[in-house]
């Protein structure tokens, strides 16, 4: 058989499979929150927040409304984005003129609130959530089993994320929104309506960060928690792909879920941590980040 | 001034008198460690406006460390204790020289990101216990003299210190060394200008205020006899962000003030109300941010400074 | 300044007024400290305190004439919770027994406040035998199953049916390393080895690249060596990966809940030790009745060892005539303990209770009758058997 560091490869190439996994789900997160930073200048701390709603969204729809998987897809990113515009409309707005760190901490507060809440009505142990029957058993790859219903969330992510990324990048929209960052008033002046597009874009990026939370559910066991370990490692592949760059912040998604695959096969104990230096790596030596313009 | 005198003698004459008023000492010592931790993080928050938002890193590492060799290693209380806070300093040192080069959002996220690798780091290392954490720290004596098993002597140990400190941090604030981080605070580039290196001064208050957090830890391993991951987690290091906003950045008694209603609320709220002690905390945290930013001693002595302030 | 001052002032006595000790002179107190809401919730939290209010009131309500109160905290699974509120009811609220723990690591926190303060513990849920060995005190009794048992039962059973090489899938903490180790030396001792093992922080949810190492490793058995929500969540992800296909698991660790959320179609065929069973007898049905119209679901080993361990406590209270600590656990020491939960049951030196376990397989879902009705007994163990009659040589207490 053959080795790679003395690792059988059949071992590197399953861990580097779901390393592409869970880089997809960062890679959808990481596009949530730079579009909000790249866009709004905030940090929203709330992100993980909002991840863990849309999959309590699609559980509660499940289990007491009747709501299937297909149909989460789509509702719980909207539910959950109408509370990000109500959220943006009467807290952050209010302090767009303060130093940021007020907006940070802020969403901080929301999520605190948020997880707060969930926790008291469901307790702190994951809920299961079933694999829809379309998606279930698995292909046999050879060196292992890979579940069907993960291939869907790389093939979904990276679609989302691309046409995300066409939508801001390549469309007058998107446009338009660029502008909006790079000078408000001037934009404003030429007739389009600021705060309704930063209220809606804030709403995109959270409505992002619920469809992964969906996506996620079948897999994590839905609870309360499990936005707040998230949300850290998803500002660092954020830093590290550069704050306001959107295709730096899908391709580091990507990247860094197979370094931590890779990294679990050779010094297991070091993956949780591997993404934390890079960044701080990153950070000393190119501050804006691999991709992004320094603010 | 002679409020705030008249107002500081009330609290330490309360606080002096407190074990024989019925009250609960070990919880009273909670109460001064982790307001000593705010006032160690205020220096860094209130009066350079660096956030630094895994300050738990210093106070749990100082934790570790002190329990460790007091516990396994038989060191004595004081040498326990001054190796946690030489720990935090050189922890604050190299976090500090990273984090400083970088300002506002940026600061924040790397001190986040290292704060979060200290916390793997004390999940994998022997010494600490992993999830299980230290246990059964004893309190030892203070140089073989005096006893501290007793929590009432522990108590006024605890009380002398943060006192010490206390006074220590005005002192530094009130130094020039303070002007000068006031300026920095007030216009960076106009400091830099006039010659000032400002990134060495960030950096000596970064490590000055991990070294006092860092001492609140070594006293809580000791009052509390044990030390656990949460004592480095991203929930410590966001309490001490709170406290702090919540009693007021940038004065003495804020950080205090808000150090004990936030360690009273966890307290007694989760008996009664259980995980809505995280709600409430969340919500007085967006309140603070929406309206009162100047924490609640900032915004008495705005109003007080109003009212004794004659055209 | 008058208005800051009163304000002041009201801070302060609201902290004073609200940290007024609860003192209970003339009381029994007992402490329920476990989780109540994570890993472990299912398996005990909210049916043990039900469980310790039924025995309190079959018991008749009061003891030497005192009243019986109960205390509950969630300890949330972190041991720092845990060790503070069994202090600050020691110190303040008149507390003369505790129950609980779960989670071993917080339950070894707790032991050592017991000691401290000189107060009966009933250690129920958690699993690690360093509880009675390296870990013990005079106050401490581990009531409902320990590790060692665990390992005799189900190991010896999986390794004498020819599963010869392990590897181990071990929640990281005091509670998953000694149950790797107690499962090891089993193995070993039957020719069997160990391949290698993994640990995964407790509370993991998405096992699949713990269980694909397993998978490289080549081993006949995936020996789970973790409980509750991390055990379901491991066998499920073990299906969907289509390892169970290829490697026997393991159930070191498993509860009648997790068994019920796992479904019979996924945990069929698996073995696994258990103290008590609802099923086991007349005596147990009816008990078992009794609890399902309070909580409906079955009672598990543990909220019935809860049960009988308020039971046991508040006899012996009544036999001594006093709360002393010391006077109590003596005479419990004595007894034997003859009740719904244990046949046979005494406490060992060292603190263990030992007593009948069951060594049991998951029946397929065509063999079940009726609801709940998921084990069949495969093998009855001694307490002797199960856990050895010497008492641990590395407990302090036991004089060599």
């Amino acid at each position: 058989m053959t080795t790679v560091f003395g690792v059988p490869l059949p071992a590197i190439l399953g861990q580097l499979m779901l390393g592409l996994v869970n880089g997809s789900f960062y890679a959808l997160l990481s596009l949530g929150l730079a579009v909000i930073f790249g866009l709004l200048g905030v940090v929203n701390f709330a992100h993980g927040a909002f991840y863990m709603l849309g999959a309590f969204a699609a559980y509660i729809g499940l289990q007491f409304l009747g709501v299937n998987y297909w149909l989460a897809l789509l509702l719980a990113p909207l539910a959950v984005g109408v509370l990000g515009i109500i959220i943006e409309r009467l807290f952050l707005r209010h302090l767009y003129q303060l130093e940021p760190i007020y907006g940070l901490l802020l969403t901080f507060g929301i999520a605190l609130i948020a997880e707060g809440i969930m926790r008291s009505q469901f307790g702190a142990s994951g809920k299961s959530y079933p694999v829809p029957e379309l998606l279930r058993g698995g292909f046999n790859l050879g060196f292992m089993v890979l579940p069907i219903y993960r291939a869907w969330v790389v093939l979904a992510s990276v679609t989302v994320c691309g046409m995300t990324w066409f939508l801001i990048e390549r469309t007058r929209l998107g446009a338009m929104l660029r502008a909006a960052t790079e000078n408000a008033k001037l934009t404003q002046a030429f007739g389009i309506n600021v705060p309704v597009m930063v209220m809606l874009t804030f709403g995109a990026g959270v409505a992002l960060a619920a469809l992964a939370g969906v996506l996620a559910a079948p897999v994590v066991q839905v609870s309360p928690l499990m936005g707040s370990s998230l949300v850290i490692v998803v500002f660092a592949v954020v830093v590290i792909g550069g704050m306001g760059s959107i295709a730096g912040a899908i391709v580091s998604g990507l990247v860094l879920g197979l370094i931590e695959g890779f990294t679990k096969v050779i010094y297991p104990e070091a993956s949780n941590i591997v993404v934390f230096v890079i960044m701080a790596v990153v950070l000393i030596w190119r501050p804006a980040g691999l991709f992004g313009k320094e603010q | 001034m002679r409020a705030e005198f008249t107002v500081n003698l009330v609290l330490v004459l309360f606080a002096l008198l407190a074990p024989f008023l019925g009250l609960y000492p070990v919880f009273l010592m909670k109460l001064l460690c982790f307001a000593l931790f705010a006032c160690a993080f205020n220096l860094l928050f209130g009066y350079t406006k660096m956030l630094s938002f895994g300050h738990a890193a210093y106070f749990g590492s100082a934790a570790y460390v002190t329990g460790w060799l007091v516990t396994t290693r038989g060191w004595g209380t004081i040498e326990g204790i001054l190796a946690g806070v030489v720990v935090s300093m050189l922890l604050g040192l190299v976090i500090g020289a990273i984090a400083v080069r970088r300002q506002g959002i940026y600061f924040a996220m790397i001190t986040l990101a290292l704060a979060q690798v200290v916390y793997f780091i004390c999940l994998q290392a022997q010494f600490t216990g992993g999830e299980n954490g230290l246990q059964s720290i004893p309190r030892g004596s203070v140089l073989g003299i005096l006893a501290l098993s007793g929590d009432r002597t522990m108590y006024y140990f605890v009380l002398a210190i943060f006192i010490a400190v206390y006074l220590g941090i005005r002192r530094i604030v009130h130094s020039p060394f303070g002007q000068v981080l006031k300026a920095i605070r007030a216009n960076e580039p106009r400091a830099i200008s006039l010659g000032y290196k400002v990134d060495r001064y960030k950096l000596v208050a970064f490590v000055l205020s991990a070294s006092l957090a860092g001492l609140a830890g070594s006293l809580k391993a000791l009052v509390l006899g044990f030390v656990t991951l949460t004592d480095v987690s991203q929930d410590t290091s966001a309490s001490v962000v709170l406290m702090t906003l919540l009693g007021g950045s940038g004065t003495f008694l804020g950080p205090v003030v808000g150090a004990n209603v936030v360690v009273t609320l966890e307290e007694y709220l989760s008996d009664l109300v259980g995980s809505w002690v995280s709600v409430i905390i969340g919500a007085i945290f967006v309140v603070c941010i929406m309206i009162f930013r100047r924490g609640f001693v900032g915004e008495i002595q705005r109003r007080f400074r109003r009212r004794t302030d004659s055209p | 300044m008058r208005k800051f001052m009163i304000l002041a002032l009201g801070t302060v006595l609201g902290v004073y007024a609200s940290s007024q000790a609860v003192a209970a002179a003339d009381q029994v107190v007992i402490g329920d400290i476990d989780d109540m809401s994570s890993v472990y919730a299912d398996v005990i939290g909210q049916g043990g305190l039900e469980a310790i209010n039924m025995a309190i009131a079959d018991f008749g309500g009061t003891v030497l004439g005192k009243k019986i109160t109960v205390l509950s905290v969630d300890h949330q699974n972190k041991p720092d919770i845990g060790a503070s509120k069994f202090r600050e009811w020691a110190d303040q609220n008149g507390l003369t027994v505790v129950l609980g723990g779960s989670n071993t690591g917080v339950s070894i926190a707790m032991s050592k406040v017991a000691a401290a303060k000189k107060i009966n513990f009933f250690a129920i849920g958690a699993g690690g035998a360093s509880l009675t060995g390296v870990d013990c005190t005079p106050y401490t009794v581990h009531y409902a199953y320990d590790t060692t048992a665990l390992g005799n039962g189900t190991a010896s059973a999986i390794v004498k049916e020819g599963g010869k090489s392990w590897f181990f899938v071990t929640a990281d903490y005091a509670f998953g390393t000694q149950l790797q180790e107690a499962a090891t030396r089993v193995v070993l001792a039957n020719g069997g080895k160990v391949v290698g093992a993994v640990r995964a922080p407790l509370g993991t949810t998405d096992y699949s690249s713990f269980l694909l190492q397993a998978q490289s490793s080549g081993a006949q058995v995936l020996g789970l060596a973790n409980a509750g929500t991390d055990f379901s969540n491991s066998l499920k992800a073990a299906d969907e990966f289509g390892i169970t296909k290829t490697m026997k698991p393991a159930a070191l660790l498993a509860f009648l809940t997790d068994i019920h959320a796992l479904t019979l179609q996924t945990a069929q065929g698996l073995y696994l030790t258990t103290g008590w069973y609802w099923d086991l007898n007349d005596e147990t049905r009816a008990f078992a009745k009794r609890f399902y119209a309070k909580v409906n679901r079955q009672p598990t080993m543990n909220q019935t060892a809860y049960y009988s361990a308020t039971i046991q406590y508040l006899k012996a209270v009544k036999a001594v005539g006093s709360t002393d600590a010391d006077a109590v656990m003596a005479q419990l020491k004595k007894t034997k303990i003859n009740d719904v939960f244990a046949k046979d049951g005494y406490i060992r030196a060292d603190g263990l209770m030992v007593h009948t376990m069951y060594v049991m397989q998951v029946k397929k879902p065509a063999e079940s009758k009726y609801p709940w009705d998921y084990y069949k007994v495969v093998k009855v163990m001694s307490g002797e058997e199960a856990d050895g009659a010497q008492p641990d040589p590395s407990c302090p207490l036991v004089k060599k």
